[in-house]
């Protein structure tokens, strides 16, 4: 009892002593305020680098998905994305137990004005079966009337949120497909604007009207399936089920969460994962050698004055705390503007992100993120700045006071 | 009168531990430049490499790949009478092809890689002049037998000479391996025309032809023919052309990467400053002195911005170093515009080099003007008594 109530006045006095310097270290950071400036500019550069990158990372690769998504699948021919499905697996994969709906997603390509002139007419284009497609996509909001329009009239089409804002989309505009996977013109009517979570870049149009353009030996194929379970437990269940269902078939299937689906595009780029942290390695280095260049120079400086420090009565450990302090605060300042930066230029991203990767349109440092940078960079500020200030703790008084610049 | 050379490299040396990670923090920045470059350099020179100026590819109207664009016999029946083809014998060189996408899966990659599947005649191997066999032979017409490209061959255990690769409605026997120089036909995968196209019961509707022009002339004069067809309604290009537009798959890491490279050089211009300011702050008595001596402010200045330029040229150098053993290094990358994968080497050519030193150097001399206008314009008195 005696024991720990000791320890916990050892620390309390500890924390004291550290409170007490606290005013030298501010102190000393602005000794050479242009150094200092520098420095924390430098280094807000390189957190806002590590900023931007860890937001990307967990974009990519931790971001949960919404409820709703986590409920769906994508059941997809084996062989590839391009390769369609016989329209009739539909009926298969409705009786698998764990299914609530079913819907078919067809991409249908085409050319909608010139893309190579403005990359934003370059959007996604399904077909899909707009009873099926809403069951299957309840996180979608449509007013009640658009909906009903959307399900009534065959020519009728549905846009997101950000693809109408992007390209000034009304409702009533007609919109003109030309195909190029499918023969024909898709002469569209824009019935409705919706709201979706995860895609909002995204125009949806009658099935059955595609349907009617082709051929009768083309009619009856499905690109991909997209699949409501009904409850979280049941999406591996049904994953499973449905492969091993069309695994003698003709056209094997393979089958995935929604999430898993979006990021094979990004396994797309390359190695990403490899990319991504063998340049957060390069800058958190970077990171180091600058706090460490600085530390080194600012304890150079100050080699006197440590000897006259210690001669007033400073512990090496105050010496240490001081120095190690110093370099704290420096990168603290720098991280907390680089994540500041990194916020508005993860806002820019964000709002510029391709068509295919989705998940970058979601780009924010969240405050995990932050917080995990804050620490990082105390831990930078301790490691690079150790070595500098241990030498200047451990130097004899009279070597330093000899010392002479 | 100018300041010895020799007294700024004593300067670098005494201060070795300034000088290392002022160098060292240039020479990542470098690194990582060159090495989007290498990238972007490498990724393009597979699409440049790809394609003859002479064979012109045709798909129809609408579609900007082959993979998207529908082709008809009946089509192919038109459009290979055309003036200005170039013949084989009797035959017209004209190559009607189906492109498709077959996955391919490895112990590394579990998920499987999109790889690009051609079905083509055998005149269509003719027309591919870079394309020859560095293994076993050609695919027999009408048998289930492919040659793959020699960066599939490398990547994928399975896709070895004598092995099997089952994909549409069979086992597929490898019976050569091909080597397409840089082009982008390594990361494809090559087979007879009927056998492909009654697999994927695409005997009718297949994807693009390739035809072959006499000469120069000749080629542009049929592309604007076939352009101008309204009843075949088809859309031509040399294959060349065809293949150097598609080197936007590259933009979103070309982007990332120079974006990463921009920041990382404004810190590093900043982290060099401070090196700089630092040194002439200690050199205070120094500047003092050399003023004394009778050197001009100029020189003074002019002096202090070379060791700038010398600091981070030795960065910049340092850079080139680092990024050496990624060179020829392979890697893929998807294609957006074929939906598939293209294999290349990451490429570091002098000229990417003298890029990366350009830009130490520019980082060198923006770092290094503040601190030496700092140091020329101290004046003689004060400047010898700083400690």
């Amino acid at each position: 009892m005696c024991f720990t109530i000791s320890l916990d006045y050892n620390q309390f006095r500890t924390l004291e002593k550290m409170l007490y310097l606290l005013p030298l270290i501010f102190k000393n950071t602005l000794r050479s305020k242009r150094r200092s400036i520098l420095t924390i500019l430098s280094v807000t550069m390189s957190f806002t680098l590590l900023g931007v990158l860890f937001a990307m990372y967990n974009a990519l690769f931790f971001s949960d998905p919404t409820p709703s998504q986590a409920l769906r699948l994508i059941t997809r021919n084996r062989i590839s994305l391009t390769v369609a499905m016989p329209a009739a697996y539909k009926q298969k994969i409705k009786a698998v137990p764990g299914v609530r709906d079913v819907n078919i997603l067809q991409w249908y390509g085409g050319q909608y004005k010139d893309q190579t002139a403005d990359r934003r007419n370059n959007f996604a284009r399904f077909a899909v079966e707009p009873e099926d497609f809403f069951k299957v996509q309840t996180d979608l909001v449509l007013p009640a009337d658009q909906k009903q329009a959307f399900l009534k009239e065959r020519t009728a089409c549905i846009v997101g949120r950000s693809l109408a804002d992007k390209l000034g989309f009304k409702v009533g505009d007609h919109i003109i497909l030309k195909g190029d996977i499918f023969p024909g013109v898709m002469e569209l009517t824009l019935r409705g604007i919706f709201d979706e979570p995860n895609n909002g870049d995204s125009l949806y149009f009658n099935l059955e009207y595609l349907q009617q353009s082709l051929p009768a030996t083309r009619r009856n194929f499905a690109g991909m399936f997209s699949i409501l379970a009904n409850s979280k437990e049941d999406v591996s269940s049904v994953q499973r089920a449905v492969d091993e269902m069309f695994k003698n078939a003709p056209a094997q299937t393979r089958t995935e969460t929604e999430a898993a689906f979006a990021l094979s595009f990004v396994s797309f780029l390359g190695n990403v994962k490899v990319f991504l942290l063998a340049i957060c390695a390069a800058v958190t280095f970077t990171i180091l050698l600058v706090s460490a260049n600085t530390m080194a120079m600012s304890v150079r400086e100050r080699v006197r004055e440590v000897g006259v420090m210690k001669t007033l009565g400073f512990t090496n450990g105050n010496i240490l705390t001081i120095i190690l302090g110093e370099a704290v605060v420096l990168s603290v300042i720098g991280a907390f503007l680089g994540c500041l930066v990194a916020t508005v230029l993860a806002a820019g991203v964000a709002a510029n992100a391709g068509g295919y990767i989705a998940q970058l349109r979601n780009l924010t440092l969240t405050p995990p993120t932050i917080a995990f940078i804050l620490a990082f960079s105390v831990l930078i500020a301790l490691v690079s700045s150790f070595a500098p200030a241990l030498s200047a703790a451990r130097t004899n008084i009279l070597d330093t006071l000899k010392y002479s610049g | 009168m100018a300041i010895p050379l020799s007294y700024n490299i004593r300067n670098l040396v005494v201060r070795r531990t300034a000088t290392l990670m002022t160098t060292l923090g240039v020479g990542l920045t470098v690194a990582v430049l060159l090495s989007v470059l290498a990238l972007v350099q490498g990724l393009n020179s597979a699409f440049e490499a790809t394609g003859d100026p002479l064979n012109i590819l045709a798909m129809r109207k609408g579609a900007t790949a082959e993979l998207n664009s529908n082709f008809t016999r009946l089509m192919f029946q038109d459009l290979k009478f055309k003036a200005g083809i170039a013949r084989d014998g009797n035959e017209p060189m004209a190559s009607l092809e189906m492109v498709t996408i077959v996955n391919l899966t490895s112990v590394d990659i579990p998920d499987g890689m999109n790889i690009t599947l051609r079905g083509l005649p055998p005149v269509g191997i003719r027309m591919r002049q870079q394309v020859h066999l560095s293994q076993g032979r050609w695919f027999e017409t009408g048998k289930r037998e492919i040659v793959v490209g020699k960066s599939i061959a490398s990547r994928f255990p399975d896709a070895r000479l004598g092995g099997k690769l089952k994909f549409a409605r069979g086992e597929w026997e490898i019976v050569g391996i091909m080597d397409g120089g840089r082009s982008a036909v390594n990361s494809e995968i090559f087979a007879d025309l009927n056998q492909v196209s009654s697999d994927y019961n695409r005997s009718d509707v297949v994807s693009s032809c390739l035809i072959r022009a006499t000469d120069q002339v000749a080629a542009q004069a049929l592309i604007n023919d076939l352009n101008a067809d309204q009843k075949l309604n088809v859309v031509a290009q040399t294959e060349k052309a065809y293949y150097a537009a598609q080197t936007v798959s590259a933009a979103p890491l070309k982007f990332l990467g120079l974006f990463i490279s921009i920041v990382m050089a404004v810190g590093s211009c900043f982290a060099a400053m401070n090196t700089m300011y630092a040194a002439v702050s200690r050199r205070a008595k120094e500047i003092g002195t050399l003023r004394v001596l009778g050197f001009s402010r100029s020189s003074i200045l002019t002096s202090f911005f070379f060791e700038s330029i010398l600091l981070s040229l030795l960065g910049g150098i340092l850079g080139c170093i680092l990024v050496l053993p990624i060179n020829n290094l392979e890697t893929g990358i998807g294609n957006f515009v074929t939906f598939s994968e293209i294999s290349f080497n990451f490429q570091v050519t002098p000229t990417s080099m003298a890029i990366g030193i350009a830009f130490a150097l520019f980082l060198g001399a923006l770092g290094g003007f503040f601190p030496a206008r700092n140091a020329a314009n101290k004046e003689i008195l004060t400047a010898l008594r700083e400690v």
